[in-house]
């Protein structure tokens, strides 16, 4: 297997931005905890922590330039945390 | 043969002397060694305990053993068994062994981490004989079920903390397994070159990667219990007792398919080269290995029908779990084709490979009656369950390890055993294996419940039986171990392929040399063609 | 012998580790998913005697604790020494603060009997006892992942100030980094499960 990487790095100006848009979307969750949307609330914050997650996932973790097995492992790691989730409650939803 | 020093001679780091080229090597292959070493004691230790409790049973009442004892017994025979043997055993000792030299390479990716895993695999051993000690082995079974796993005053802790330990030494396997395929094949083996018993391993090693976190927190989870006493399975607190066997059963399902797909591979891999033919269907092993791993950690539930969880779960369960037995049978389908029409040579391998297809047949379709929802109300937590998971996981996985043992014994240490004997250990090993486990699906049947120290007279005459079967089983086992090291003391004069193989490992010296390899090795365009094989034996005309 | 200079095997084996540790966590999400379903208002309740401010003051801290640790290793692809040995250094004095706030969140709950098996916790309302035991659990584990973060921070700066980390070889600075966006990332869904609970 050979390593062809090209050796690829953000520069700080860019890092730098993506933290402005990851504080930008804390101020929101924590505006948004303040209206009252029922049952819709906890999706809407695990929607913006999924998006803030994924901008620290794909720039600080750099997965934006990572190869195949990296991104497929990575969406299978998380496909498997939603089974575990989500297939407990074929349990506990139903009870 | 003799000009060629084999690993044994030559320890890595080179500095290395006495015990300690043992004990501080990197070479994968001393490692797969060490704990070939370490299994099999635990292995054995394990046998003669479930020689015990077979010997309580016998006979109604108290025969040997106290109940509380009973209940340690059980408990330690199921600990032993699937954290110190059947889950690392295979991919421990073989996968460690050969899965670098069947990818052509010369160790794993990380040696040092290797090494490392096989101290944490002694280190939970260790922390295990610790919880035998001051308040007594745990007595609630290896699943350490709550409420009873927090209340009972036996090490809980001390022993789920080995389990723990051992967790980490398995992860690390995988991930070492993972890396160790993806950026080491010898450079014209593409992915559908790579040897079957190599592609279990990569499967396996995703599921013991991903699915073993799952029980280090359960197990965290039941120390906490027991120390903090937060109540999040205590229904007097908030808590739901059934999210623990959730949890618990996320891991401790996918872990039996950790045990059993190395096991598959072994038999991939010997049942070809005893049929002198291609294996039937490589690619749909492959998909099939990946599938069951995928497949396989969606079907926990299955082991909670009767525990109080939905109707819904109990249906959804039961349905995706005739769907995961398809893949498996898949294989069994592959293996009996590749033998038909094939030119067949008997050897010990191949005679434990077709014991293993048959009773891991019987145990997938046992499986069956025990994933279907009607039928596992009658038969849960009864002998019929005991039965069946011996069949999978003892006539699965420990049948495959004792063929993979007689596989590849000649090239570990260079050295042929007795085939009689092996044959005649074999043999008992089956006969008493049948005649133990068989009365168990009939006692289940009957009502008999599993874990119970004594049981209603009208059980006595299976379990009298069982313990028989169990005595012979026993002496096949020792004698097969025994077979096996006396070989030891012959000449090393085994050649680089006594059976005729066709993967990467028969390219070499037996023993193999340090760097695995003397010669570039040749990579098969298909890695099960035996044009070559064919012609070599057709043309020498010899039996070997 | 490739295996000694293959950065992306490295990376490799560092990224599986992390799957390990997301589903670790994973089995806890488990928990407070099925349990929040179960006891919403209560989980609110106990929400709201959380201190907001010390929830997004942590959050803040972690992601400009990330934004160090990804300029130090641009940095030290850029052969700027200093800058590498400063991004390490802001993380890991970061990582120091989100404990010290952790220490005075705890200490104050503890105060006000809020604690594991505390008489208050096992009289009240049983989602709020689910709810603060979780909330113990979650956040210690997730303490304990910030110390190792902080230790392998610490390894790291250590390295690239002896020069055995460099823009030729990083891949210790780079996983490191990587284990220490993971525990950024798995606040990231703490914060808001614990603090902006409605």
């Amino acid at each position: 297997m050979e390593n062809k990487d090209v050796l690829h790095y953000f520069e700080y100006q860019s890092l730098f931005k993506v933290l402005l848009v990851l504080l930008f979307f804390t101020g929101i969750t924590v505006g948004v905890s303040y209206l009252d949307l029922g049952a819709l609330n906890v999706w809407v914050a695990l929607v913006i922590a999924s998006i803030k997650g994924s901008f620290v996932l794909l720039f600080f973790m750099h997965m934006k330039y990572e190869g195949r097995v990296l991104v497929i492992s990575f969406l299978g790691t998380i496909f498997f945390l939603g089974i575990m989730i989500s297939f407990t409650f074929w349990d506990v939803a139903f009870r | 043969m003799d000009a060629v020093k084999s690993f044994f001679e030559t320890p890595s780091p080179a500095n290395r002397t006495g015990i300690w080229a043992w004990l501080l090597t990197t070479d994968h292959k001393r490692i797969g060694l060490m704990y070939l070493f370490a299994i099999l004691f635990w292995f054995l230790l394990a046998v003669l305990l479930g020689g015990l409790l077979r010997l309580e049973l016998m006979f109604p009442g108290e025969t040997i053993l106290t109940a509380e004892m009973y209940n340690s017994t059980f408990t330690l025979h199921g600990v032993i068994m699937i954290f110190l043997f059947i889950i690392p055993a295979l991919p421990a000792v073989f996968g460690n062994f050969f899965l670098p030299i069947q990818i052509g390479t010369d160790d794993v990716f990380f040696p040092k981490l290797n090494l490392m895993s096989w101290y944490l695999y002694m280190l939970g051993g260790v922390i295990a004989i610790l919880s035998l000690f001051s308040d007594g082995f745990p007595d609630t079974g290896w699943t350490f079920y709550v409420p009873f796993s927090i209340s009972t005053h036996t090490n809980v802790s001390t022993a789920v903390f080995a389990a723990f330990v051992l967790g980490f030494a398995s992860m690390l396997t995988g991930l070492n397994f993972i890396t160790t395929i993806h950026r080491m094949r010898h450079p014209k083996m593409g992915w559908m070159q790579i040897p079957l018993f190599t592609w279990s391993l990569y499967a396996t090693s995703w599921v013991q990667l991903l699915a073993t976190p799952v029980i280090s927190i359960t197990l965290v989870l039941v120390v906490i219990e027991r120390f903090f006493n937060v109540g999040l399975f205590d229904p007097s607190r908030g808590g739901d007792p059934i999210l623990y066997q959730h949890l618990f059963w996320m891991y401790s399902h996918p872990a039996v398919y950790i045990m059993i797909l190395p096991g598959m591979g072994v038999i991939s891999e010997i049942i070809p080269v005893s049929s002198r033919k291609s294996i039937f269907g490589y690619k749909a092993i492959v998909a099939s290995s990946m599938a069951i791993a995928v497949a396989g950690s969606l079907v926990w539930a299955h082991h909670m029908y009767t525990s109080g969880m939905s109707d819904t779960a109990v249906f959804v369960f039961s349905l995706l779990t005739f769907v995961v037995a398809i893949p498996s049978a898949i294989k069994v389908f592959s293996w009996v084709s590749t033998l038909y029409k094939g030119s067949i040579l008997m050897t010990p391998p191949l005679f434990l490979s077709l014991c293993f297809i048959y009773l891991f047949s019987i145990g997938g379709l046992t499986g069956l009656v025990v994933g279907a929802v009607g039928t596992d109300i009658h038969v849960h937590d009864t002998h019929f369950v005991v039965a069946h998971f011996h069949f999978t996981m003892f006539g699965g996985t420990g049948f495959a390890f004792f063929a993979a043992l007689h596989y590849w014994w000649p090239k570990m240490f260079g050295r042929m055993y007795d085939f009689k004997k092996a044959y005649i250990g074999a043999i008992l090993l089956t006969g008493g294996f049948m005649f133990h486990y068989v009365p168990m699906f009939i006692l289940g049947m009957q009502g008999m419940p599993r874990r119970y120290f004594d049981y209603l007279p009208h059980y006595a005459t299976g379990n009298f039986f069982a313990g028989f079967g169990a005595g012979f089983m026993i002496i096949g086992i020792f004698l097969m171990v025994i077979n096996l090291v006396l070989s030891l003391k012959n000449q090393r004069d085994v050649s680089s392929d006594p059976w005729g193989g066709t993967t990467l490992e028969w390219q070499t010296p037996s023993p193999p040399p340090l760097h695995n390899f003397l010669t570039e090795p040749v990579v098969l365009a298909y890695p099960y063609d035996f044009t070559g094989v064919v012609k070599r034996y057709s043309k020498e005309d010899k039996g070997e | 012998m490739s295996s000694q200079q293959d950065a992306s095997g490295k990376k490799l084996g560092m990224w599986l580790f992390l799957y390990t540790e997301i589903i670790l966590f994973g089995g806890l999400f488990v928990l407070y998913a099925v349990y929040f379903a179960q006891y919403t208002s209560d989980f609110a309740e106990g929400g709201k005697v959380l201190d907001r401010l010390y929830g997004v003051v942590n959050t803040v801290i972690l992601l400009f604790s990330s934004f160090a640790v990804a300029a130090s290793i641009t940095a030290i692809q850029k052969k700027e020494k200093k800058i590498a040995l400063a991004g390490l250094a802001m993380a890991f004095f970061c990582g120091l603060i989100f404990l010290i706030i952790k220490y005075f969140e705890w200490g104050h709950k503890i105060e006000l009997g809020i604690f594991p098996n505390s008489e208050k916790l096992v009289d009240g309302p049983p989602g709020q006892n689910i709810f603060f035991g979780l909330y113990y659990i979650i956040t210690g584990l997730h303490g304990i992942h910030i110390v190792i973060g902080m230790t392998l921070l610490f390894v790291s700066f250590v390295f690239v100030f002896k020069e055995k980390v460099t823009h030729n070889r990083f891949t210790l600075l780079e996983n490191s980094g990587l284990y220490w966006h993971l525990v950024d990332l798995i606040w990231i869904f703490i914060f808001p499960l614990f603090y902006l609970v409605i």
